[in-house]
């Protein structure tokens, strides 16, 4: 499982992606990479992709062109092994607001076979051990959105997909999450986060976002 | 991956519990359509035990169409869809899981209501064992085949109307072999070959749908 | 890049053969129904209403051939994601319903001087009935999203969907009807075609394919045209956004 000589610390790399929305190229000819312990974050105006590009990594959206690699092999060749490695947090919560917070971890954890920390614990490093039992209905945005964060702490995985993830957080949580993602890089995990604002913690790498040339392949650019 | 697969069947059974009314609604349904039968063309029992396979199948039938479109929305809606597509399992198994737990608050409840509206619809006594065996094996089809409907839909504006128009169609075969088993049963003919017809069209199923479903499903996810 | 499969070999090969098919079909079509209708004899037991079987039974064919086509492309389009072949099943969908209904109409027609009554739930009649919801929802789904990428594998996948359902819907049919009909009704396929009728009829399903696929041709540039149409509008859109951002 050693990287090629070429991306010898790459873990997860992008190639020449490019994505269609609705016929329409949002982006094309992006490459990235995310080594051990790197945090990658995706910048860009509303619009340009950011989600797509969190999905596209994900699996859920499959490229228009180009490939994501993991370890050196495509993604596509072993999807199901990738998904085992990767928590993916989207903008939407994903949480069911039928059971408590509790419940809705153990869910995960015990859908993806593996957990690395009780539920309780997550909610704590949160700062919401004590809604515990309390059905997700019953909570505000900011604190659903807690504890869908908190489903990366309760199922062990070395890449973290976060979109959005500040969302309706208060600073408090803001500087949770921050401590959270640092000690996930300190252990050799990778994290790729969209987001407007700056998460705290120590900065990373930075991959913009541009809309492909609209003028690129027409002869005469109706300038 | 078995044990991914029997929690997502717990998931979803534990989720209509909570929410609770599920089943209660689609029985009611069953019950209500039914009973507007002899109202409509009459109490004369020999005119009652004539319709009765036929009104109690197709009233199942409108049961399940109803439930279907509630299969993927709410998992769509609330953002967990994407969670369950990124287990590391097969999406075709989810898709497997979440039709099992379909069938098990419906297709099943249903069919155990329908030896009740056997005696409301004076079925004869013969023809009791071909229903619940043909519900037992026709109701799995018509969650396997409406889930196909439901993850093409899903998403979709009014995806209900346009759900029940793509998958009645296709429900017809499930139709005419468990009618025809409770009329054979009630003149009293083997029902071996519609059995055999049944067990067939659901092991077909049970192999295609969930695929078809899950391909289905990535549309929406994309 | 972000273009489409390039539709001009498609268009060069439509221009080709639109003329020849065009030609196929007005001649098949107008020789075989002044033959039918004016030549060739009446049936000795349904008189001249055994005419209305030369449109009956080449409609009923087509409707069945053109979900086959449907079908096919359909399957092409999913696996090699062929973007004309996507835009074939489409076109292909309301000319395959057109037919089904014509077949229907003519069957209604021909069954009120032979049955007393303008519908018979006979086995034929009721596959073409659930052949015409099938086409329908199948276009419904179309209709119903925004994006045609996404439209198009949905409804490649209800076609497939369909075409394995078919022969299941069929064969439950005949099986239900053998159940309910008195066997003794005398049904289109009943009495054997005569030599005479063999000819005209011939002509007529020649007639019909050619006419399928000169309206399919039509259908599917207009819908290149329209594609055309979206994507120009795309771009200038897009165009006016980064104009205003270098601002």
């Amino acid at each position: 499982m050693q990287g090629q000589v070429s991306t010898a610390a790459a873990v997860l790399e992008g190639r020449d992606l490019a994505a269609l929305r609705g016929e329409r190229l949002i982006f094309a000819n992006l490459d990235f990479t995310v080594s051990a312990g790197e945090l990658l974050k995706l910048v860009g105006r509303n619009g340009a992709g950011k989600s797509t590009l969190m999905r596209m990594i994900a699996g859920l959206v499959t490229p228009f062109a180009g490939q994501i690699s993991w370890h050196g092999s495509p993604v596509r060749d072993d999807p199901d092994g990738f998904c085992a490695d990767m928590i993916y947090a989207g903008h939407q919560d994903g949480l069911k607001t039928a059971l408590s917070a509790a419940e809705n971890l153990d869910l995960f954890a015990r859908l993806r076979g593996i957990r690395s920390q009780p539920a309780d614990q997550a909610l704590a490093a949160f700062g919401i051990a004590d809604l515990a039992d309390l059905p997700v209905r019953y909570m505000s945005a900011g604190q659903r959105r807690r504890v869908s964060l908190a489903r990366l702490l309760v199922a062990p995985a070395s890449l973290w997909l976060l979109d959005e993830p500040l969302t309706a957080l208060d600073t408090s949580a803001i500087e949770q999450l921050g401590s959270v993602v640092d000690a996930h890089r300190d252990g050799g995990g990778m994290v790729i986060a969209a987001t407007h604002a700056d998460l705290p913690g120590s900065p990373g790498k930075v991959l913009e976002i541009v809309p492909p040339d609209p003028f690129e392949d027409d002869a005469e650019p109706s300038a | 991956m078995s044990r991914t697969f029997l929690m997502l069947i717990r998931r979803d059974l534990l989720l209509a519990h909570r929410q609770g009314g599920g089943s209660l609604l689609a029985i009611a349904f069953f019950v209500l359509v039914v009973s507007l039968f002899p109202l409509g063309v009459g109490p004369a029992p020999e005119m009652l035990e004539r319709i009765a396979a036929g009104t109690i199948w197709v009233a199942a039938l409108l049961s399940v169409l109803l439930s279907l479109d509630r299969m993927f929305q709410a998992d769509l809606e609330d953002g967990s869809l994407d969670q369950l597509a990124l287990l590391p399992i097969p999406l075709a198994l989810v898709v497997l899981a979440k039709t099992i737990a379909h069938w098990l608050t419906t297709g099943l409840p249903l069919t155990l209501t329908a030896p009740l509206l056997g005696l409301l619809m004076q079925l004869s006594p013969d023809a009791y064992g071909a229903l619940v065996a043909g519900m037992l094996l026709g109701t799995p089809i018509l969650s396997l085949i409406g889930a196909i409907g439901a993850a093409l839909t899903v998403g979709v504006r009014r995806g209900g109307v346009l759900l029940t128009l793509i998958v009645t169609p296709l429900y017809i075969p499930i139709l005419i072999f468990g009618v025809s088993a409770v009329e054979a049963a009630a003149q009293g003919f083997a029902i071996s070959a519609h059995m055999l017809f049944l067990s067939a069209l659901l092991s077909g199923t049970i192999v295609i749908a969930p695929i078809a479903a899950a391909w289905s499903l990535k549309l929406a996810l994309d | 890049m972000h273009r489409f499969a390039n539709p001009t070999r498609f268009l060069r090969l439509a221009a080709a053969v639109l003329p020849f098919s065009a030609a196929v079909a007005a001649l098949c079509l107008g020789a075989g129904l002044v033959w039918g209708l004016f030549f060739a004899p009446p049936d000795y037991q349904q008189g001249d209403t055994v005419r209305i079987m030369f449109i009956h039974v080449p409609s009923a064919m087509m409707a069945m051939g053109v979900y086959a086509g449907m079908a096919i492309s359909s399957a092409i389009a999913l696996i090699w994601r062929h973007a004309i072949a996507d835009l074939i099943a489409k076109a292909s969908a309301p000319i395959g319903a057109t037919f089904t209904f014509i077949c229907l109409l003519t069957g209604s027609l021909w069954g009120k001087p032979m049955w007393g009554t303008w519908w018979v739930w006979d086995a034929r009649l009721t596959s073409m009935l659930i052949m015409l919801f099938i086409y329908l929802g199948y276009m419904a789904l179309w209709q119903a999203f925004d994006d045609q990428t996404k439209a198009a594998r949905a409804a490649a996948i209800l076609a497939l969907v369909g075409a394995i359902n078919l022969p299941v819907i069929k064969f439950s049919v005949e099986w239900w009807n053998t159940l309910h009909q008195p066997a003794s009704l005398i049904t289109m396929e009943g009495p054997k075609i005569h030599e005479s009728l063999l000819w005209p009829l011939l002509l007529m399903i020649v007639g019909f394919g050619a006419y399928y696929l000169t309206v399919l041709i039509f259908r599917v540039r207009a819908e290149i045209h329209q594609r055309r149409t979206r994507m120009l509008r795309m771009a200038q859109a897009d165009r006016h956004n980064a104009m205003q951002a270098a601002d």
